[in-house]
């Protein structure tokens, strides 16, 4: 079974993708924010995290960057899901490593889709 | 001490100034070349020969009264920080390389004003160069024990110091064409001798004071008793007072313009901001220098009292009469030192100026219209080369022929006075408008006629040793056309006097000429860039005014005759990117018309390239107030940009924070939306959930548009506001009542007991909508476990306040301020996410304002925030 973690402040999408993906049987775990994010990814090593931008006191991109430099956890796909979308939103957080960026709102089914691709 | 010996000295010490110099120029990148104290040390070219023996001299002689050469630059110099700032601004915007283009540029390009600028500084500067030379040539003959001076060129080791040090200037000096480019190793090699001068200086300072006498009380116990001690030593009464004063004022001027120090501080400045600390460290320099000068000359007078000695050489033989030689020839490398670095700054400057302002304006013209690139580089480096050559040669065969026996100070004062005969067209240019082309040129001819009357012939004549009537009853016997006392006027010494003439009549048809005739409007053109360069500087080649016709093609083609195809294109591709112009269109408009006339000033001065310029495009005249119309509407065009450009930026960010939080109630609507539609098999608990969650995020985007519509009604004035007298107990207790519910559920006591009853006017409404808003955001931060809110009103200052506090645990300092902006808690998510749109308290401040009101927050003890808001009270 594999496992993803769920980044988000906003409890309406939090339940939206907790939905699908546990449809999908994937064991899902949810942090509200950056800082649960990584403790999270310590302790439960998911196989991909679905990460927001703008959180409280740990933002997007240092959970990102957290995650690249630590070797245990460097190997974890992630997807930025978020309302940002300038260009250069983009280009940052795909230059810090992430494996894809989707502009919020989202069409779910797209998003399981690049999902289970990056698993294969 | 042996010749032999000595000129091995000189040899090493100019090897090792001539190797820094190689090396500066081939690092001129790096920090040891670019740095503030590199900078303000090359100003101390400032202190010369003359410095090092002269002040003695004077001081020997006429006590403090050497200081003022250094007062006027101490008193001046804190000023720089803007004055010399605006000048630096103005020369760097316009490539300017010389005092002469300074001039000439501001008075619309004017050539003959630049050759008269010119001519006067080299006047001015020769003779004091020779002085210099003179110098040398003196402790030379001192150090190695000549008495008689050589009477052949060929045995003067001073001849060939003197082509050394021009062969040093021409190399260094000419390594670019645009002579407003920096000189690296000269800066460096200077900068390096300013050092060794002091140190050596000091020495010699320690060793009078302390090794031949027991420091400076014992000096001066000894000083005290020789006869004429006390006249020397104290201003003589309101006469002597004029004659400290003008000749501050004198040596004031003398910093600022004498052409090396234009050329040290202006030409050769890399980053203004350097200027901070030559504002403290230049001045700190001067006093070092000064504070062993009045102990050297009393250690002098008193040594020598009964031996005919110069005091001039007090500085060199003390040490000597001592049989300390080794000192002595400190004390002779530092006066050399000193004396080098004026020669090669001086020569320099007086260089360009010759081939920028003279030479080429006047006689190359046509020759270099005609040229190829390399060809004309060529030939300004040669002009500028000879220049140096021919200026160092003159300087040369000037002290050789004539006998220049009086004192150093007297020829560096002449040189002074005839410098500043451009004082008034200069700074009168700098601050304002009026100032005319013609105005400047007559100011200078005549306030240098006056000083050639007063200072130049009668000096002439006395140091001839023939006296003549001329002195001392005047010209043809009239009284009051006696030289030294011009007019009567007799408290001043020759110098100040000179000074106070010169400038008199200087200054006088200056302010006349410009006055009743009006310059032509490039001159008034120049004249509002110079005087108001803050306002202009931004606009660059905007700030040009110009009309005609003229093409790209045939502009491009002079400027490829001295700057080659490759400068030439990158120059103009770089034009064309920084206005976003068509780099193929033809036709070429005032901007280009300036940038080029800009390109070329710094290798051929400004008048030239106008000239040469000209020779390509089709002027037409264009009145003066059209110019100041054209100026001021590009003016006014320019900061309306800027300040749309500001706000379009707002607008931006505003828009792209709209777009976001619009977005993220969407995402949830989308999301769950999808999943009831993809899943018919859903359990009806979750789907009412869901629909739930559908409803209340459909809500928030609905609130949210219309707390943005409500901000932008209220904040572009467009909504009335219903001002009526309200009672203020009325509008909170409906209040506290609407959010009752919301305190019930987070377990938060509201205590209104403080709320008194006060009629003031404001629309009832806008205000609960502004009291609700600031308890719910108390409701929301106060204590999780034992919430209380506070509300309250007092009159403070006829004003009504109404106060809301809370006991959570308070706002960050640094966001207490920016709480109110629009959006602000989204941007800065240091708290955990609100359930507003983060519009509320941004729509209470305007609430407020709109009523003459004002908002704010603090921090309150022991624990929690309060938020304070104002309305003003009808007493009626």
């Amino acid at each position: 079974m594999k496992k993803i973690l769920i980044v988000d402040d906003e409890p309406n999408i939090v339940m939206s993708l907790e939905y699908i993906f546990k449809k999908e049987n994937f064991k899902v775990f949810i942090a509200r924010d950056g800082a649960e994010a990584i403790e999270i990814a310590d302790a439960k090593l998911p196989d991909i995290i679905l990460l927001d931008i703008m959180m409280p006191n740990v933002d997007g991109y240092q959970v990102l960057k957290y995650l690249k430099s630590n070797e245990e956890l460097n190997e974890i796909k992630v997807i930025f899901l978020s309302a940002k979308n300038k260009i250069s939103d983009i280009e940052l957080g795909l230059q810090l490593g992430a494996d894809k960026y989707i502009s919020k709102p989202f069409s779910t089914k797209k998003l399981v889709k690049e999902v289970l691709e990056l698993l294969k | 001490m042996s010749s032999f010996l000595v000129i091995m000295v000189i040899i090493v010490y100019l090897a090792v100034i001539f190797y820094v110099a190689y090396w500066a120029e081939k690092n001129s990148k790096s920090n040891w070349v670019n740095n503030p104290y590199v900078y303000t040390l090359s100003l101390a070219v400032y202190c010369t020969a003359w410095t090092y023996y002269g002040s003695v001299g004077l001081a020997a002689t006429s006590g403090l009264k050497f200081l003022t050469i250094y007062l006027g630059p101490i008193i001046i110099i804190p000023t720089w920080i803007l004055l010399m700032r605006k000048i630096i601004r103005i020369s760097k915007g316009n490539k300017i390389s010389s005092l002469a283009d300074f001039i000439s540029l501001r008075y619309g390009n004017n050539r003959f004003l630049g050759a008269l600028v010119t001519f006067v500084c080299v006047l001015a500067i020769v003779p004091y160069i020779s002085l210099q030379l003179k110098a040398i040539s003196e402790t030379f003959n001192v150090i190695t024990n000549h008495n008689i001076v050589s009477n052949s060129i060929i045995n003067d080791t001073t001849f060939y110091i003197a082509i050394l040090l021009a062969l040093f200037a021409a190399f260094f000096g000419t390594q670019h064409t645009d002579a407003s480019e920096k000189h690296k190793g000269i800066i460096t090699a200077i900068a390096l001798e300013s050092v060794i001068k002091l140190i050596f200086f000091l020495i010699i300072g320690i060793y009078v004071t302390f090794y031949l006498f027991n420091g400076p009380t014992d000096i001066y116990v000894k000083a005290s008793i020789l006869p004429n001690f006390d006249i020397q030593q104290k201003i003589d009464g309101v006469e002597g007072g004029f004659n400290w004063f003008f000749l501050s004022l004198l040596s004031m001027i003398a910093i600022m313009l004498l052409p090396r120090q234009f050329q040290v501080t202006v030409v050769e400045n890399e980053r203004e901001k350097y200027l901070k600390k030559v504002t403290w460290l230049f001045p700190l320099y001067l006093l070092l220098f000064n504070i062993f000068v009045i102990f050297i000359a009393w250690g002098g007078n008193i040594i020598f009292q009964n031996d005919q000695v110069d005091a001039d050489l007090f500085t060199l033989m003390l040490p000597l009469q001592n049989g300390h030689e080794f000192l002595a020839l400190l004390v002779f490398l530092g006066g050399f030192s000193a004396a080098i670095s004026m020669v090669v700054i001086s020569t320099l400057a007086l260089s360009t100026m010759l081939s920028n302002n003279l030479i080429i304006p006047y006689g190359f013209l046509g020759k270099f219209s005609k040229g190829e690139s390399d060809e004309n580089t060529e030939s300004i480096k040669t002009i500028r080369r000879l220049a140096i050559f021919i200026l160092i040669i003159v300087a040369y065969f000037f002290y050789r022929s004539f006998t220049l026996d009086r004192s150093l100070v007297s020829i560096g004062l002449i040189s002074f006075v005839i410098i500043a005969q451009l004082a008034p067209s200069f700074f009168g240019g700098l601050f304002w408008r009026r100032g005319s082309s013609k105005g400047a040129i007559y100011g200078i001819i005549i306030g240098f006629l006056v000083t050639v009357y007063t200072l130049i012939i009668p000096f002439t004549i006395d140091s001839q040793l023939f006296s003549t009537s001329f002195i001392n009853e005047g010209l043809f016997g009239i009284n009051l056309l006696k030289p030294y006392e011009l007019l009567g006027l007799q408290i001043f010494e020759p110098v100040p006097h000179a000074f106070f003439w010169s400038m008199f009549f200087n200054i006088i048809v200056y302010i006349l000429i410009s006055v009743n005739i009006v310059g032509n409007y490039r001159e008034r053109n120049f004249a509002e860039m110079f005087v108001d360069n803050s306002k202009y500087a931004s606009l660059h080649e905007n700030a040009y005014v110009w009309k005609g016709e003229a093409y790209v093609k045939d502009i491009r083609k002079v400027l490829t005759r001295f700057l080659g195809e490759k400068r030439t294109e990158r120059a103009l591709n770089l034009f064309f990117m920084k206005y976003d112009i068509d780099k193929k269109t033809q036709f070429a408009d005032a901007r280009l018309v300036n940038f080029s006339e800009k390109l070329l000033t710094g290798s051929i001065g400004s008048a030239s390239s106008r000239i040469l310029i000209s020779s390509v495009i089709k002027e037409v005249e264009i009145s003066l107030p059209e110019v100041l119309n054209i100026l001021d509407e590009t003016q006014k065009a320019k900061e309306s940009n800027k300040e749309l450009q500001e706000r379009d930026k707002q607008k931006d960010d505003f828009l792209d924070t709209v777009a976001h939080e619009l977005k993220t109630p969407i995402t949830s609507i989308r999301a769950l939306s999808e999943i009831l539609l993809d899943n018919d098999d859903i359990e009806n608990e979750t789907k009412r959930k869901f629909l739930n969650s559908i409803v209340s995020e459909s809500e928030r985007v609905s609130r949210l548009i219309n707390n943005i519509l409500d901000l932008e009604k209220l904040s572009t004035g467009k909504e009335k506001l219903e001002l009526v007298e309200n009672s203020i107990k009325n509008t909170i207790q409906k209040s506290v009542d609407a959010v009752r519910q919301l305190a019930l559920n987070n377990q938060v006591y509201i205590n209104s007991e403080g709320v008194q009853d006060i009629k003031a006017v404001y629309d009832a409404d806008r205000i609960q909508q502004v009291i609700i808003n600031l308890l719910s955001n108390a409701i929301k931060f106060s204590n999780k476990n034992n919430g209380k809110v506070y509300i309250f009103n007092v009159i403070s200052n006829d004003k009504l306040e109404v106060l809301v506090e809370d006991n959570g645990r308070g706002i960050e300092e640094d966001d207490l301020k920016s709480i109110f902006n629009k959006f602000y808690q989204a941007k800065n998510q240091t708290i955990l996410k609100p359930v507003g749109s983060g519009l509320g308290l941004a729509i209470s401040k305007q609430i407020i304002k709109s009523h003459n009101g004002k908002i704010w927050a603090e921090n309150i003890k022991p624990q929690g925030a309060r938020v304070t808001f104002t309305l003003p009270i009808n007493i009626n």
